[in-house]
């Protein structure tokens, strides 16, 4: 178990350098000054461009660049923004705690959607409530994000508060620590609107999952035993169904951390994904190698992770 | 009075095949103590009756009655079904290892099985009890192999678990429903023994089920041979194997290896078992016969009682008495026989 966990951490690692490297190779690759012109930034002066060109070290050979560029990170310097004249870090620090309550709590509510629904699907396949729940989970699934989060702002923002009830902000954020009601409030749109779409993939997933394991030896044997069908259900078929739901899981919160752009972009949270869009107007480069790595390094932890999680759901796994 | 009688039990599916007649007016009683043994191919309704006799079959239609220890288990409400099931009625399955769930420890699994019924007892008192019962049914060191999961037990250790699990709050019946057929042959007759020893020890009746003779020579009182969801020919052990009435039970006798002679070829049922959505009219056996007379083919055989006195029947036109029936073989065997045209062969008809 320890060897595997090594290998995979290695392997982890292997593919955040791999990463560094297209990284570097697609931003970094050109003529000297055209970089430092590109990193500067569309409206950068001639001074600007003069300080991003010793900064970067591009008078170097490019190996001895690519190898100032990864020990800058490994030192938590992810860059100059030159564009706002300030470390890329100070920008990312701000705009990360927006996209982490986004996707925590987006993640909570889809995977419970999702999960609740679709074991009540397969427990009762073919009834009318598993077909509803079948196509809402094609409606919301085929809905774009700005589609529902315009209409969620139209009823629940516009509508209700011409009808004079001001419950739900349209947009904006409000960090946690400043009011917890507030940040909470603020979030409860964008985290419907994310996790509506991203449940609807859940209760399929679950619901396939759910009735392939019911059909297990060992549910019969379960039943035999003579637990209560909902022990069955939780207890005995749940437990083993959620391993792929949960592989599923990491991946798609780990894709939300590097920036949920839509949702972010729709109600103006100043999270990663917004900042994303932001940079990429303005070309603002280091902002964005700075979202690239960030995500990457998301998704590879979160592999890793739910690695992990396998290990501790199955034994099979755990002791082989 | 017997532990269990089932009465005219028949279950089947609706498929978008059409309707699967799984299982067709089987009746049978079995008593304390004893065990019967149910005999078959693949797909004649063994497993089926006796998942529905537990009310495990799920989406089925089950007509016919049902009845355990005095109580209609057709009628029995959900709770109180749940409460026979596990304890007073217990299950062991074929494979042993999909059996068991494979994220929990085996002990975990047998404690729920205690508790779910005995709600009083502490967890560490059926702890106590589950290792007790592992060692009862030959688990060497129940003490540490009770933290183990199934995947760290061999085959045949890992139906002992399901055994120790199944016996752990004394049931008056036990159903086994093919419990070696996934195992080494010497591992086998190990789990037999413990199911023998056992049923000496606790006086608990067996409802074993299995396509394997020597099975059912090893531990069978009375024997039901079924085909295509009905029984063939019912019978004690010894009659089975010595004064068999049903063609289909010298089939199957004859298709066992000879032990000894290694030249012989075996002598395999021709043709397949029939489709359980269409089966055949008269007799469902009557394509594969070699006795098949033209009556076989158009009405279907009821249970007749044969060869006299004792508990024997057999659901087939050939003659009742051992005389004629024993014609009948001799003239198959010579190659003389001709069905229908025999007016000995096709008198006795009640």
């Amino acid at each position: 178990m320890l060897r595997f966990l090594v290998r995979r951490i290695a392997q982890g690692i292997l593919v955040l350098v791999l990463v560094t490297i297209a990284v570097y190779a697609l931003f970094f690759a050109g003529s000297p000054r055209d970089i430092a012109r590109r990193i500067a930034g569309r409206q950068a002066t001639p001074e600007v461009v003069d300080r991003a060109y010793h900064r970067l070290g591009l008078d170097q050979p490019f190996y001895a660049q690519y190898r100032h560029f990864v020990w800058r990170l490994l030192h938590g310097d992810l860059g100059f923004d030159f564009y706002n004249g300030q470390p890329v870090t100070t920008v990312l620090k701000q705009a990360a705690p927006v996209t982490l309550s986004l996707a925590v709590g987006a993640a909570i509510l889809w995977f419970i959607l999702g999960v609740s629904t679709g074991v009540y699907s397969s427990v009762r396949p073919r009834s009318f409530i598993d077909r509803a729940f079948t196509a809402s989970a094609l409606f919301f699934y085929s809905i774009p994000v700005f589609v529902l989060g315009l209409t969620l702002i139209y009823f629940l923002f516009f509508r209700l508060t011409k009808a004079g009830h001001r419950w739900f902000p349209a947009s904006g954020y409000v960090g946690l620590t400043t009011s917890v009601s507030q940040w909470a409030l603020h979030l409860i749109l964008p985290w419907l609107t994310l996790a509506l779409i991203s449940a609807a993939a859940y209760t399929r997933l679950s619901r396939s999952s759910m009735l392939e394991v019911l059909g297990e030896d060992y549910v019969r044997t379960a039943r035999a035993k003579g637990l209560s069908e909902k022990r069955v259900i939780l207890r005995h078929a749940l437990r083993s169904a959620l391993t792929p739901v949960v592989t599923q899981f990491g991946i798609d919160a780990a894709s939300v951390i590097g920036g949920a752009i839509l949702t972010e972009t729709v109600f103006g949270l100043p999270g990663l994904g917004w900042e994303s869009v932001h940079a990429i107007g303005n070309q603002n480069l280091p902002i964005i190698i700075g979202v690239v790595l960030i995500s990457a390094t998301a998704i590879v932890v979160a592999n890793i992770l739910v690695d992990m999680l396998y290990a501790v759901l199955d034994p099979r796994v755990r002791l082989s | 009075m017997s532990l269990l009688d089932v009465e005219d039990l028949s279950v089947s599916f609706h498929t978008p095949d059409g309707i699967v007649k799984a299982v067709r007016n089987v009746s049978f009683s079995l008593k304390e103590g004893t065990t019967v043994g149910i005999v078959g191919e693949s797909g004649s309704g063994k497993s089926v009756m006796s998942q529905t006799i537990m009310g495990l079959t799920r989406g089925a239609q089950v007509s016919g009655k049902v009845v355990f220890d005095g109580r209609d288990m057709f009628t029995l409400k959900r709770d109180a079904l749940q409460a026979l099931r596990g304890s007073e009625i217990a299950m062991i399955f074929q494979d042993p290892l999909s059996s068991l769930h494979p994220y929990y420890r085996v002990g975990w699994q047998i404690v729920e099985a205690i508790r779910a019924h005995d709600k009083g007892l502490s967890k560490a008192k059926a702890h106590e009890r589950a290792v007790e019962l592992l060692g009862l049914v030959g688990i060497p060191q129940p003490q540490r192999r009770i933290d183990d999961f199934p995947h760290q037990f061999s085959g045949g250790m890992r139906q002992r678990v399901m055994i120790a699990m199944a016996i752990s709050l004394n049931p008056k019946l036990l159903i086994a429903d093919e419990p070696t057929t996934a195992l080494d042959v010497t591992v086998q007759a190990q789990v037999l023994d413990v199911l023998k020893r056992i049923q000496r020890e606790f006086g608990t009746a067996i409802m074993m089920i299995t396509h394997d003779l020597g099975v059912i020579a090893d531990m069978a009182d009375d024997v039901i041979v079924m085909y295509a969801g009905t029984a063939m020919e019912k019978s004690g052990q010894h009659d089975m194997f010595y004064e068999h009435h049903h063609p289909y039970t010298e089939g199957l006798l004859e298709s066992l290896p000879a032990y000894g002679d290694l030249r012989e070829r075996l002598r395999p049922i021709t043709g397949q078992p029939p489709s359980l959505i269409n089966l055949p009219t008269g007799c469902p056996y009557h394509p594969r016969c070699p006795y098949v007379m033209d009556v076989c083919r158009t009405k279907v055989p009821p249970l007749r009682q044969v060869f006299g006195e004792g508990p024997h029947q057999s659901a087939c036109w050939l003659p009742t008495d051992k005389e004629g029936r024993a014609a009948a073989r001799a003239a198959v065997a010579a190659g003389t026989y001709s069905g229908a045209t025999d007016a000995r062969l096709t008198g006795d008809r009640t």
